[in-house]
């Protein structure tokens, strides 16, 4: 059979079209992969903020509240804005977790810069540790979720966590936090809130994947933790995180 | 701005997760192992003066110990699950542990205790008595009516070995509540090794001055007289143990004072502003300088028997007082400032909802209705004493 060359450009456009309408696809509806498509063995997430590129509009907060039905004045993200005065405690906000963005800086002349927070999903997390029925638990791929059928709601993990990510849903009366989108990061996707960031602010990571981009990234940037005396080997890393950073 | 937040927040920070129940909790189980600590003096220890309160505070410790999960189930988002501390206990969890170091002291120690000293007793009413009353006795009894000379050796020979274990016990009772907050690394308010010895003193002090006032006042009701070398004895141990429990209290806050570490500054706002009141005011003056002053005086200077009673009670009362500030003072005290170090949020006690002051009010007046229904069941003081006051 004889395949001239407009017949491979035509398969090849076809093929090309198919991939892309295909990736979309699953993109758009979330669809679940083959059972056998997602090996939690195979991955560790976690995520990757540089600092510099967070512009503090808000978008990531509202993309999480939305995708994940974050009850009004809880937070599994937000934004804070830290001005740093030299020899001075810094002013932070971040009204209503910056899910309007913020409103503008009154002192241009101090150092500002935009910090976003969610759950530094810990290896050696103090949640887990104190919750007393095993409810809350680190996923073997890395992702600290909890179980909402099993949850006491005693909120000792609450007061165990150092970074302030865990609440109380007052409605499951069960204790909520970030899931890094569990539902969708199973399914190929990223984070509604790395997704929605317009900046690439926050990447999410996988640190057992070899070809993941956060390799070189490591290699090549200085990078820190949130309260990295706490030892509990977050996996959210900060690039040029300030020293003023709480 | 958020109302009632000074300062920087974790937005998820602002409102509090341990409300007045939560410092119920902690209240309650220090007054049951300090009651039973002074109970164990007797037993063990053959401290004689103090015998007239041996069984008034086996039964305060079991009307406090009953109620001491109550406030806990009540705060609970989801208590039908609370079984499953017990059914699938997290091995690695304070918290969880503390379910079956609850459930050793209530089961083995306190029960056991009480019952063989009680059985003897429990074998004549049940005997004497006659319906309803007689059922129950009947059924204390446990089936063993046996209460021959032989057997009674028995039970003292198993009780004192129930004490013996029963005292390091109700030190890990009480030790091990202070764990469960000196174990949170994130919040150093709380975070401090001294915090379950610190736990087991106060809780010492609270149970003894708690087993002085209800001494006191039963013997008021029942038109009995005080045994006044009884409750000098009981003073002279609430002031020693009291002075214990101040000089770790001053020894964990000259350490924060003087390492002055990145939290200090924030803690030590805290304390001269939004804690000032329960702190410095009710906690250190009121409820530690004013009682150990009073105790000290009577140690110094010989009073008139009414005259100590009255100084007795005032110094148990406040103590009493001051035990339940300090109570006060980790639980909201660790909450109200922010673990960014760069703010503070307040707490306003809710009047009748799940966790507010109706429900702590009656939580904390249930163990006096529980204590009055055992008094009146297992009586503790001598037949003859009590018919004589009838």
């Amino acid at each position: 059979m004889d395949i001239s060359r407009r017949d491979l450009f035509g398969i090849g456009g076809k093929l090309l079209v198919l991939a892309s309408v295909g990736a979309t696809l699953e993109q758009i509806t979330g669809a679940a992969p083959p059972s056998d498509a997602y090996k939690m063995a195979d991955h560790w997430w976690g995520m990757l903020i540089d600092i510099d590129k967070c512009i503090g509009c808000g978008n990531c907060v509202r993309a999480c509240s939305k995708e994940n039905n974050v009850p009004e004045g809880y937070f599994r993200t937000w934004v804070e804005r830290y001005q740093v005065e030299e020899g001075k405690q810094p002013r932070v906000d971040s009204p209503k977790g910056a899910i309007d963005g913020f409103p503008p800086n009154t002192r241009p002349d101090l150092k500002a810069f935009f910090v976003p927070k969610l759950c530094n999903h810990c290896a050696n997390s103090p949640c887990v540790q104190v919750c007393p029925v095993g409810a809350t638990f680190v996923s073997p791929d890395g992702v600290v979720l909890v179980d909402k059928s099993y949850c006491l709601g005693c909120r000792y993990c609450v007061q165990a966590c150092p970074y302030g990510c865990r609440y109380l849903h007052p409605e499951t009366n069960t204790v909520d936090k970030c899931t890094l989108c569990y539902h969708r990061i199973t399914q190929g996707l990223t984070t509604a809130c790395c997704e929605n960031c317009p900046t690439g602010a926050r990447q999410l990571v996988d640190f057992k994947n070899p070809k993941d981009p956060v390799h070189e990234f490591l290699r090549h940037n200085k990078v820190q933790v949130l309260k990295p005396y706490m030892a509990t080997e977050a996996k959210v890393y900060y690039k040029d995180l300030d020293g003023s950073v709480r | 701005m958020i109302p009632g937040v000074d300062g920087f927040m974790y937005p998820n920070e602002v409102e509090l997760q341990w409300s007045i129940l939560i410092v119920l909790y902690p209240y309650i189980t220090g007054l049951v192992a300090g009651a039973f600590i002074l109970a164990s003096l007797e037993r063990v220890f053959k401290v004689e003066e103090v015998k007239p309160t041996y069984r008034l505070a086996l039964l305060t410790a079991l009307a406090f110990l009953l109620v001491a999960p109550l406030p806990l189930q009540l705060h609970l988002g989801h208590p039908e699950r609370s079984l499953e501390m017990y059914l699938t206990p997290h091995t690695s969890s304070a918290m969880a542990m503390f379910g079956f170091v609850y459930l050793w002291y209530l089961m083995v120690v306190l029960l056991v205790e009480i019952w063989l000293e009680y059985r003897a007793d429990i074998v004549r009413m049940a005997q004497t008595s006659s319906g309803i009353r007689r059922f129950v006795y009947k059924l204390l009894t446990l089936g063993s009516e046996n209460v021959s000379p032989a057997a009674r050796r028995i039970d003292d020979k198993v009780g004192y070995t129930v004490t013996v274990i029963g005292i390091p016990s109700a030190f890990l009772l009480h030790g091990y509540v202070g764990f469960i907050f000196g174990s949170v690394k994130a919040n150093p308010w709380w975070s401090s090794p001294l915090m379950p010895i610190v736990f087991l003193f106060s809780a010492m002090v609270s149970g003894i001055a708690a087993v002085l006032v209800l001494y006191m006042a039963a013997m008021k009701v029942k038109k009995m007289a005080i045994d006044m070398r009884c409750v000098d004895t009981i003073a002279k141990y609430l002031f020693y143990t009291f002075i214990i429990d101040f000089t770790l209290e001053m020894l964990d806050l000259v350490h924060r004072t003087y390492e002055a570490d990145e939290s200090f500054r924030s803690l030590d706002f805290m304390v001269h502003t939004r804690l000032w009141g329960s702190h410095v005011i009710l906690q250190i003056f009121l409820g530690t300088l004013a009682p150990l002053a009073i105790l000290a005086a009577t140690q110094f200077w010989k009073f008139r028997e009414a005259v100590r009673r009255g100084l007795y009670l005032s110094a148990a009362l406040l103590t009493l007082v001051g035990i339940f500030a300090m109570r006060w003072n980790v639980v909201i005290g660790g909450q109200l400032f922010s673990k960014s170090f760069l703010g503070y949020t307040s707490y306003k006690v809710d009047f009748v909802t799940r966790e507010g002051l109706v429900p702590a009010i009656f939580l904390m007046l249930l163990p006096f209705i529980i204590f009055v229904v055992l008094v009146k069941l297992l009586p503790p003081w001598p037949e003859r004493e009590t018919a004589g006051a009838d």
